[in-house]
């Protein structure tokens, strides 16, 4: 519906003149995105950090989905887990890696924790808000999908991104575009499979489901267990709610394996709001306010001619 | 052409030629009323041609190799760090330092201030080939610059801030040139089209300020999509926009007063007696509302401080590095521009324009790059991205120069078409 709605609204917009239909077009879409909440059937992963060994199985299992090329190390190496990027941080997504698995030394806990990262297929997904030609699409399914064929390789949803996950394949000369996960969307997530990394984990780390079970599956977990896992979902709310979301253990808090927890529960699009407001005052009320400024500061010259001619 | 004009040469300055009843022809025109071998004499003359040359020795390769090896050859390829110099500098810095071409229209076709008026074409060429290039720019960094009518005519995402820049850039620059056509005309001896911008020239400078209004503020907007990447200080979600619009007026104005000083200086043969006379009576005008401008600027980026209760933040490392912003690209300029306007000196007011620039480059570079993911690392740009910017900003001057040279600019064009 919503789509619909943006296209004949946009229609109608640009018979109307050009530069209105850019800014009333924004502002109105801005405020429909504000009240969507995610599809109610839309599916998710619970990730369980305390089970996850780092075999890197889901990366392999990815690779191959995904059809990507073959990393120099290979996916049995876990000397990859002592790799640090510029910055001393730990690895990324990139264009070759939908999703990679990192490791993270706890102080006073015994065995280090690992973390897996791929997109998390946000709700109201900042990199869909923010792109000026709409190559994302947020399936009723809950993935977030990309099409290459429409995109112009700005590279705003790579700044609006709060995880830091969209790749771009800069070593592309003729056809670069943005390399994100897109939870197996084209051959699995659309027939009602779960995503290949999920699968494959030996270690049932992923629980694939109904996102709104899921979030009920986790609290569960914790409840039962409050001794061993710490008691937030990461990811039920944060940035208006993920459809991946993680459990991690209590002596292992989120902050302390990566995660961002000053990210804020309202998605990235609200913090654009208020400027999105004021494009539709701005074209309104300043060709009559200029105008006027025009007709007071030109007064004294109106009146000479008038003069002048009677 | 100092030395041609100091040979007694008048530079061609209307249809006809002076003494002859014939017209200049086109050739003539652009060749500035030289011979082809006077022409290519001058040119080698002028020390910056040299200059000129030895950046596009290097950089004409380099730009190439760009669009020959990919953006992965030409920079760092930065997941983290999506937009470099060529945004950094050509987007964010380029299109405030031209917001004079709304401002003058502003000044003089709406208020109505007639006394702008030898300064006017200037302020709408300087936002006229700043816009352009910031365009340059960006066809440098896209991926896919040959999609760039995408967001137009393809693939429609309007909710998106960028959309209303896209559009907005276009529609602005074709304002602009509408509003640079009489120029145009008058070199080439058109009537009608002269005529034509004349008669709607309310309504074009209306949208001029409209569309800056939006796009400029909208420029700002983009970085609300970054609320954990951009450092707090720089970073305020409610007055982000009003930020980079305010800051985009005395931009504007100090960036026109820093060229009409240098044409001033490098194009004194091609600046008429009503421009020169005039010029230092329009800086320390310009200088007025640029520091009502920056004391508007600096009120403001108080409020987003005091609105977000970031005081604290002031003592931290990053704090100190606001502070010196504030202190050098708002506070020095402000008062060099309020000493200036007291001794009506406009030496002090030329100074203080220079600063002004430097600090508008200070803040947008700082927003965009420097403290852009300050809680990650801080990346240097690649030797290569630094030579394309620095090609692409000398064909910025270059073009820039062609045009005061040939188009009634800095001088009036003698007599109308008939």
């Amino acid at each position: 519906m919503k789509k619909i709605n943006r296209r004949s609204f946009l229609k109608g917009g640009l018979a109307g003149g050009v530069a209105a239909a850019a800014a009333v077009g924004a502002a109105k879409n801005a405020d429909a995105a504000g009240d969507f909440g995610g599809y109610p059937d839309s599916m998710g992963v619970l990730v369980d950090l305390t089970k996850c060994i780092g075999c890197r199985t889901c990366e392999a299992a990815c690779n191959k989905e995904q059809s990507l090329p073959m990393p120099d190390k290979p996916f049995n190496d876990m000397s990859v887990h002592e790799e640090h990027r510029h910055g001393g941080l730990p690895r990324r997504t990139t264009e070759k890696a939908y999703t990679v698995v990192n490791k993270y030394e706890v102080e006073g806990r015994e065995h280090p924790l690992f973390r897996k990262v791929q997109c998390n297929h946000c709700q109201e997904p900042a990199c869909l808000t923010s792109c000026f030609v709409n190559a994302y699409t947020k399936t009723p399914e809950g993935a977030v999908i990309y099409d290459p064929k429409v995109c112009v390789g700005c590279r705003t949803c790579m700044i609006a991104c709060p995880f830091y996950i969209p790749a771009y394949s800069f070593s592309s000369v003729i056809n670069p575009v943005v390399k994100k996960c897109i939870m197996c969307y084209d051959t699995r997530l659309k027939f009602g499979r779960p995503p290949a990394c999920v699968e494959s984990c030996p270690q049932q780390v992923m629980t694939f489901g109904k996102r709104k079970d899921l979030v009920e599956l986790a609290h569960r977990t914790i409840e039962s267990r409050p001794e061993k896992y710490a008691d937030h979902v990461y990811g039920e709310n944060e940035v208006g709610g993920t459809s991946w979301m993680y459990l991690t253990s209590v002596d292992a808090p989120f902050e302390e394996i990566g995660f961002d927890v000053h990210i804020g529960k309202q998605p990235i699009i609200n913090y654009v709001k208020e400027f999105l407001a004021i494009v539709p005052m701005v074209l309104t009320i300043w060709p009559a306010l200029f105008t006027g400024f025009h007709l007071l500061a030109t007064r004294k010259d109106a009146q000479k001619n008038e003069e002048s001619a009677s | 052409m100092k030395t041609f004009v100091a040979q007694g040469l008048k530079p061609v300055d209307s249809l006809m030629k002076p003494g002859a009843n014939s017209e200049w022809t086109l050739k003539e025109k652009l060749l500035l009323g030289l011979s082809p071998g006077d022409y290519m004499k001058q040119l080698v003359r002028n020390p910056f041609n040299w200059i000129f040359a030895i950046i596009y020795a290097i950089g004409v390769p380099v730009l190439l190799g760009r669009f020959y090896y990919g953006l992965g050859w030409a920079t760092h390829g930065s997941y983290d760090y999506p937009w470099g110099l060529f945004l950094g500098w050509g987007l964010f810095c380029m299109v405030p330092l031209s917001a004079s071409g709304f401002m003058l229209g502003t000044t003089v076709e709406l208020f109505g201030r007639k006394d702008f008026k030898p300064i006017e074409r200037l302020g709408l060429l300087n936002g006229l080939l700043g816009y352009l290039f910031a365009v340059m720019f960006l066809q440098v960094d896209l991926g896919q610059p040959w999609r760039l009518i995408y967001p137009m005519f393809v693939s429609l995402g309007p909710a998106a801030v960028l959309f209303l820049v896209a559009w907005h850039v276009a529609t602005y620059l074709s304002v602009q040139v509408a509003e640079l056509v009489p120029a145009a005309s008058e070199m080439m001896g058109w009537k009608a089209p002269k005529k034509f911008v004349k008669s709607i020239v309310l309504g074009l400078t209306v949208a001029g300020v409209i569309l800056s209004t939006l796009h400029q503020g909208a420029l700002g907007a983009l970085f609300t999509y970054a609320p954990g990447k951009v450092h707090p200080l720089w970073y305020n979600y409610s007055f982000q926009w009003f930020h980079f619009f305010c800051s985009s007026i005395f931009a504007g104005l100090s960036m026109l007063i820093v060229v009409s000083t240098l044409s001033k200086w490098f194009l004194k043969w091609r600046c008429d007696a009503n421009f020169t006379k005039n010029l230092d009576r329009i800086t320390l005008g310009l200088s007025k509302g640029a520091s009502l401008a920056l004391i508007t600027y600096l009120i403001i980026k108080l409020t987003a401080i005091a609105h977000d209760n970031e005081w604290g933040l002031l003592f931290t490392g990053w704090g100190q590095w606001y502070i010196f912003e504030i202190c050098f690209g708002v506070l020095l300029p402000l008062f060099l521009y309020t000493v200036a306007i007291r001794n009506q000196s406009a030496r002090i007011a030329r100074f203080a324009a220079l600063i002004a620039v430097l600090g508008i480059l200070l803040n947008r570079l700082n927003t965009a790059l420097i403290t852009f993911n300050w809680q990650l690392y801080q990346e240097i740009p690649h030797w290569r991205e630094v030579v394309i910017t620095i090609t692409i900003y000398a064909t910025y001057i270059l073009v820039y120069r062609a045009c005061l040279c040939r188009l009634p600019i800095l001088f009036t064009w003698k007599g109308d078409a008939k």
